[in-house]
């Protein structure tokens, strides 16, 4: 049965391994016509053809100059096609391959699979006007101008020579009855499909046509299978993958499962040195012949995913090989993540409340000016990070990213505050502003409580407290601003002790949304009696507090309502 | 900046460039060939290009390491070594040797060497140039070894591979574990910090500047500007109008320094596996601390040489074990970019 099934094969590196599987084809009893690039040295021509003089049916044909992009290709496989036909008259379907095609079945797999898709041309064929996955922008120029230079040897002629074409407007004929298709070169037609394309009265015609597009290789039989065809099923039956720029992917040894589940007839390229993916698949098989159909999903979504990380990568990552710019990160940080400014001042041990009730990591303030206060205050974090207050402002951002990459998996909280690193231009504080995978909270003012209950002397109080009222209000620019992406809440700090309660469970929903947050009891306030004279003291001596909104002169106690059962 | 200012930069740095072309082949002669089996070397060979001194440990696995990853020759300046390196090299097949006394200072830390026996032998090979302490990881690398990885960037018109230097260190004090040689160091130096990197991109030359981890954390966090610099572009598709401008951080002409990618996608990256906390690390300390051979201002790492004369203990609970390069690439330290 394989008999009727023929290849023609295009070498030109790799030599060994394209007479392995030209072996490995013939022994299957598939007569093969290989056509050996002209650039291939006399030796190791000859070295290829002794090393198949065993086997009748692998017969060699006039050679061409291959160069990629032009027509020799297409005439290397016009002049073996018609050798393959002419001295093997019982060969029904023809399959194009190359020196650097794997073959993952047994043939006879492929033959059968051919007898019961009869007269059928398996060749991918689309329509210029509709593809949009041609790489190097050029789709239908490839047919309408002129290509006189080889793309690799010549670039610069050829981009000046399109770059004149496009200037002085040219526009090719294209021959009467020709609608431009392209697709894989790796096809597989039937014996009349081919025989009438080669033997085309006008051939001759389109042959000098297609000697001047790009790529004819992939646009040649494209095209006339639409005139000749009799069924024509556009899809490649080799696989092959290929990367964003065009190029074509190759195998190795570790993709060994993944081809073998594939089902596919065909693979390619494959690594000349990958030797398990040779040995396996060119070991004949016992067994019967399977029916199986061609599976290439698994394939796909493994490349798939590599173009992803090639193109998108992976979010919040910096490294050696990533490094975007400004805005087109795609994802400034890895993982959502919550800032909390004010509320370990006016909640008595948030951070040990947080840690209790959140499956989260709650750090005190990482960014304070002695040192960074990791959960537990370790003295070194994930990843590596030290709680070195230099090093981290060396680069509090990078600190920042580093922190959320290495702790993916689990949600980081932190307390910052006008007291904190803000780094050169508040660069901490836009960088979160614009993340939105920050969540900002902010108790404006709540900075004062400390102030209130630390004793010191006066007038150092009242200098303090205007330097980080000052940082304060310029942090809270950065949050209003129109380019913010973070989730952002404010609230003076007398709002917010109106009703302490509804303002925590709804950022508490957000950080743990499948906890019962309505049930949590909420933490203790500090005792702020006498703070609202506090703030009258710092006005009589000439400071004007603002950011913690109309505090009461006397004692604040919340609603006894609102507080939580 | 103006059109005209452009031109005259890229002029200047042209010129810099050729200086130290020129300046390579002048300490060309500093070196005195030992053994010379570059006609050993065929067109599309692997080349390996070391600049050593006593590494008589390391070399035996070293050697055995690239051998098995594809290197087909390697070219080493041994700078002086009074250990076994120099009659051990000599004797292996496929290195070739060269001697010196010269400054290795003065060389630009060795660079001068290897940049003249790269522009002599390097042109047209994938030249790999490390340390006898740095070993290349990549994606992959166990079912494709560097001629795979070499012909797939070619065929996407790469001609460098950017790699993350990243040291390794023993759980526990640096003297109190034992290596032998022949042994694989990551079984001794079995950790790493995952995600303690800083980077800045250099403006003048595009090239980035990681620096940090456990030498970072340890020795320089009150000077972290300091920290030693851990971007390296170790392999290369050399030609000889190439330079390295500094150590193999960064190369000339400035183009060869965009391994990365600025839109958010992963280039294909690797590690270099630093393996400089070996045990005779306190020995060698203090041996460097007295040549003044380093970066920097001789007297600048006195503190740091101390320290690790001393043999402290850079592990901590928060350390990740080297498992191998998919781990490394999980936690982001290189990537396999589109070579799925």
């Amino acid at each position: 049965m394989s008999a009727r099934l023929g290849f023609v094969m295009l070498v030109h590196t790799a030599l060994d391994r394209a007479a392995q599987v030209a072996r490995f084809v013939a022994q299957a009893g598939s007569p093969v016509v290989i056509h050996v690039d002209a650039r291939v040295p006399a030796a190791q021509h000859a070295r290829l053809t002794a090393a198949l003089a065993d086997l009748p049916d692998v017969r060699f044909c006039r050679r061409h100059r291959g160069e990629w992009g032009t027509w020799s290709l297409v005439a290397a496989m016009q002049t073996a096609a018609r050798q393959l036909l002419d001295d093997f008259p019982q060969v029904q379907n023809v399959y194009a391959m190359s020196g650097a095609c794997l073959p993952l079945r047994p043939i006879a797999d492929l033959a059968t699979w051919l007898e019961r898709h009869p007269d059928t041309d398996f060749i991918e064929s689309v329509n210029v006007a509709d593809v949009n996955w041609t790489k190097g922008g050029l789709s239908e120029e490839r047919f309408s101008l002129w290509f006189p230079f080889a793309f690799k040897r010549r670039k610069w002629l050829f981009d000046r020579t399109v770059d004149l074409q496009r200037l002085l407007r040219i526009n090719r004929d294209i021959p009467d009855g020709i609608d431009p298709h392209i697709g894989s070169q790796w096809w597989c037609l039937t014996r009349e499909t081919l025989d009438l394309i080669l033997r085309d009265p006008m051939r001759p015609h389109y042959d000098r046509y297609f000697r001047r597009v790009w790529i004819p290789d992939e646009s040649y039989f494209q095209t006339l299978v639409r005139l000749h065809g009799r069924k024509v099923e556009s899809r490649s039956l080799t696989l092959g993958k290929f990367d964003h720029q065009g190029r074509p992917h190759v195998f190795y040894d570790d993709h060994l499962q993944l081809l073998r589940r594939s089902d596919c007839f065909m693979a390619r390229k494959v690594w000349p040195g990958a030797g398990r993916l040779y040995d396996h698949f060119l070991t004949p098989r016992e067994g019967s012949v399977s029916d199986a159909e061609p599976q290439p999903s698994r394939i796909d979504r493994h490349f798939a995913r590599a173009t992803a990380q090639r193109i998108r990568g992976r979010a919040g990552l910096y490294m050696a090989s990533r490094f975007p710019v400004k805005n087109r990160e795609n994802g400034k940080t890895a993982e959502p993540y919550s800032v909390f400014q004010g509320f370990s001042e006016v909640f008595q041990d948030f951070e040990g409340w947080l840690t209790a009730v959140a499956n989260c990591r709650v750090h005190g303030h990482l960014f304070a000016p002695h040192k960074a206060e990791f959960a537990g205050r370790e003295k070194v974090f994930a990843g590596g990070l030290s709680d070195s207050a230099t090093l981290r402002d060396y680069n509090p951002r990078a600190f920042l990213t580093n922190l959320l990459w290495a702790t993916r998996g689990e949600r980081q909280c932190f307390q910052f505050g006008p007291g904190d690193t803000q780094g050169k231009g508040f660069d901490l504080l836009w960088f979160m502003a614009a993340d939105s995978n920050a969540q900002i909270s902010v108790i404006s003012g709540a900075w004062a409580v400390p102030l209130y209950r630390s004793g010191r002397d006066f007038a150092q109080i009242r200098r303090e407290a205007a330097r980080l009222q000052r940082i304060e209000m310029q942090q809270l620019e950065i949050l209003q601003s129109p380019h913010v992406r973070a989730r952002i809440r404010i609230w003076t700090m007398a709002e917010f002790l109106e009703n302490p309660a509804e303002p925590l469970h709804m950022l508490f929903d957000e950080i743990a949304p499948h906890s019962q947050a309505r049930l949590i009891r909420i933490p203790d306030l500090v005792d702020l009696s006498g703070f609202g004279s506090f703030l009258q003291e710092l006005r009589n001596q000439g400071m004007q507090p603002v950011l913690m909104g109309d505090f009461p002169l006397g004692p604040v106690s919340p609603d006894p309502s609102h507080r939580m059962k | 900046m103006g059109r005209a200012q452009q031109v005259w930069q890229a002029y200047q740095w042209r010129r810099r460039r050729q200086l130290r072309i020129a300046r390579a082949l002048a300490r060309r002669r500093d070196l005195a060939p030992i053994v010379d089996r570059t006609d050993l070397i065929r067109p599309g060979d692997i080349l390996a290009f070391v600049t050593l001194r006593n590494e008589a440990t390391r070399l035996p696995y070293f050697l055995q390491y690239y051998r098995a990853l594809g290197v087909r020759h390697f070219l080493v300046v041994d700078n002086d070594s009074t250990d076994e390196s120099g009659a051990f090299l000599a004797e292996q097949p496929d290195v070739s040797l060269w001697h010196t006394k010269a400054s290795y200072r003065r060389a630009r830390f060795g660079m001068d060497w290897m940049q003249a026996l790269l522009m002599q032998h390097g042109h047209g090979h994938w030249c790999l140039t490390v340390d006898a302490d740095e070993l290349l990881v990549y994606p992959h690398l166990e079912t494709r070894p560097l001629p795979a990885l070499t012909a797939w960037l070619e065929d996407r018109g790469e001609v460098a591979l950017g790699a993350l230097m990243l040291d390794l260190f023993p759980q526990g004090p640096l003297n109190a574990v034992r290596y032998r040689p022949g042994q694989d160091p990551t079984e001794v130096l079995a950790w790493y910090d995952s995600a303690s990197y800083t980077i800045q991109r250099k403006p003048e030359t595009g090239a980035l500047w990681i620096q940090g981890g456990p030498r970072s954390r340890m020795f320089l966090s009150e000077r972290p500007e300091r920290g030693p610099t851990l971007t390296k572009v170790p392999l290369v598709k050399w030609h000889w109008r190439y330079v390295y401008t500094n150590s193999t951080h960064a190369m000339l002409p400035r183009h060869l320094n965009l391994i990365y990618d600025t839109e958010g996608g992963e280039k294909l990256s690797g590690v270099l596996l630093h393996t400089k906390f070996l045990p005779e690390i306190a020995v060698k300390s203090a041996e460097e601390k007295s040549r003044r051979q380093h970066f920097g201002e001789p007297g600048d790492f006195d503190d740091y040489y101390d320290a690790l004369t001393l043999a402290p203990d850079l592990w901590h609970p928060f350390a990740s074990r080297y498992r191998g390069w998919r781990q490394l690439e999980a936690e982001g330290l290189m990537s396999r970019g589109e070579w799925g």
